[in-house]
């Protein structure tokens, strides 16, 4: 069953209140942009919809997000594109991206790859127009509405700011996805 | 310690067990045995839980050595097994004293047989699961020659000596197939579909890729943006160029294309076995089955 949300945040309090419920029969909760995706046996479905249509998506449940810190050095290969789109200096552009507090939205792209909304709007910009074959893990981007560390090294379009010294998947941990829906991210510059 | 040695892998073997569903939310898919029946079906020959990882191969060519003694079971298509030097046959226990090589011939018709060794493979589980994601790189590397896997200590007794026969892959696949959620953006789409696909060789455990006329994006859709949502396995996803792609086991948990329908879970394990060349034609339909 596809959820179909008007907006992100909407999805995301549609993805808390399922998530929060943990309703018997249901395998997967997949957030996306406008949307979000469960997968249930078949009777689990109908007290999904339910739940949904009865919520207050304006007061989702807050569940019990964990709040991460990420270090990062700011030294990424499009800082200055970034600076310069934006009209602010190099400095500017750290002093946003820090001073921001993030939830992650949803995951995609690759395991433990998490959209964080929360960007302040100077720094929401285009992808570049020719992606990058090989982006090194741990870059720390920036397209569109969101941000977001690659977790390995990959193919890759978004302008790149940073880069975080964290491991973000690592799937023989306990916990292998460092970002998981719904989670807090604020991000600390180191030199 | 029980294991058995790889001698050769043919085109591909990889460790797979019933996958690890339940992960989407962090980015990872279910991934397991494509033909989850024939990997259940070979489990219980071996007399091990339906569940134990055994070996997916692809194409045959899997050449075994048992370090101890162990039985094996191959499921899937119809393929020639010889075990210590002696033909034997698909979906039966054959016992390996220790020594004996298992072999694989190449099936005449299908992709995917499955091999079960009694206890099962014991791998190091990564998010709960011994499946090897050719996707996202989570689980065991590909089996290489030369490898030696260990095998947990058997459970139980092997069964089902008789009456148990492959099932052979038809040529043309007839797919039943539920519209939705993105069917609006395509014109007529249940004309569109009713052509018959040709499974190409880009298909892996990813998505079986079909190639034919390409699906037309309906009027006010034809640049259309489509924002990342989940993607179900048997999603049948139509990218710019307007060629499908069935969603199998390896899929990517989200995607920014539109998903024309969804397939029949009842029609995976076929559409696993479905080599390059194979027909394929859907039956669409926009009421709910039940399974």
């Amino acid at each position: 069953m596809l959820a179909e949300c008007a907006s992100l945040t909407e999805a995301m309090a549609v993805r808390a209140t399922i998530a929060e419920a943990g309703l018997p029969g249901v395998t997967e909760i997949v957030p996306g942009a406008r949307s979000v995706l469960v997968v249930a046996e078949r009777s689990a479905l109908d007290p999904v919809r339910r739940l949904v249509e009865a919520a207050d998506l304006q007061h989702p449940p807050e569940g019990s997000p964990r709040e991460i810190v990420l270090d990062v050095r700011y030294d990424g290969e499009d800082l200055d594109l970034v600076a310069r789109t934006a009209g602010i200096g190099a400095d500017d552009v750290i002093r946003l991206h820090t001073g921001a507090e993030y939830t992650v939205a949803f995951t995609g792209f690759a395991p433990g790859f998490g959209y964080l909304t929360g960007l302040p709007e100077p720094l929401r910009q285009p992808r570049l127009e020719t992606p990058r074959t090989r982006v090194p893990p741990g870059s720390l981007g920036v397209a569109g509405e969101f941000t977001g560390v690659y977790p390995r090294s990959s193919p890759g379009g978004w302008r790149l700011i940073g880069n975080v010294g964290t491991t973000l998947f690592d799937p023989k941990a306990t916990r292998p996805a460092l970002l998981a829906p719904g989670d807090k991210v604020r991000f600390r510059s180191v030199s | 310690m029980r294991a058995v040695e790889i001698l050769a892998t043919g085109p591909s073997a990889l460790v797979q067990d019933l996958g690890r569903p339940g992960n989407a939310h962090l980015g990872v898919p279910p991934s397991g045995a494509l033909d989850a029946p024939a990997l259940r079906l070979a489990n219980r020959l071996a007399g091990n839980p339906e569940q134990a990882a055994g070996i997916e191969s692809v194409l045959g060519g899997l050449r075994l050595r048992a370090l101890t003694s162990c039985t094996a079971a191959v499921t899937g298509p119809a393929v020639a097994v010889t075990a210590g030097g002696r033909g034997r046959g698909t979906h039966v226990p054959v016992h390996l004293a220790a020594g004996d090589v298992l072999e694989l011939g190449t099936p005449a018709t299908g992709l995917r047989c499955y091999v079960a060794l009694s206890g099962g493979i014991l791998a190091e589980p990564e998010l709960g699961s011994m499946a090897t994601d050719v996707l996202s790189g989570i689980g065991p590397p590909p089996l290489s020659a030369g490898e030696t896997l260990r095998l947990g200590d058997p459970s139980g007794i092997p069964v089902g000596e008789d009456a148990l026969s492959p099932s052979t892959p038809p040529s043309t696949l007839d797919v039943e197939l539920l519209l939705g959620p993105r069917d609006d953006w395509f014109g007529e789409p249940v004309s569109q579909l009713a052509r018959a696909w040709t499974v190409t060789p880009e298909s892996n455990r990813v998505g079986v890729r079909l190639d034919g006329p390409p699906l037309r994006r309906a009027e006010g859709f034809a640049d259309a943006e489509l924002p990342s949502e989940g993607i179900v396995t048997g999603a049948v996803q139509v990218p710019p160029d307007g060629l499908p792609v069935v969603f199998l086991a390896d899929h990517p948990t989200t995607g920014g294309y539109p998903v024309l329908g969804v397939v029949r879970a009842a029609a995976l394990p076929s559409l696993a076995q479905a080599r390059p060349g194979t027909s394929v034609r859907f039956r669409p339909s926009s009421t709910v089955w039940s399974e």
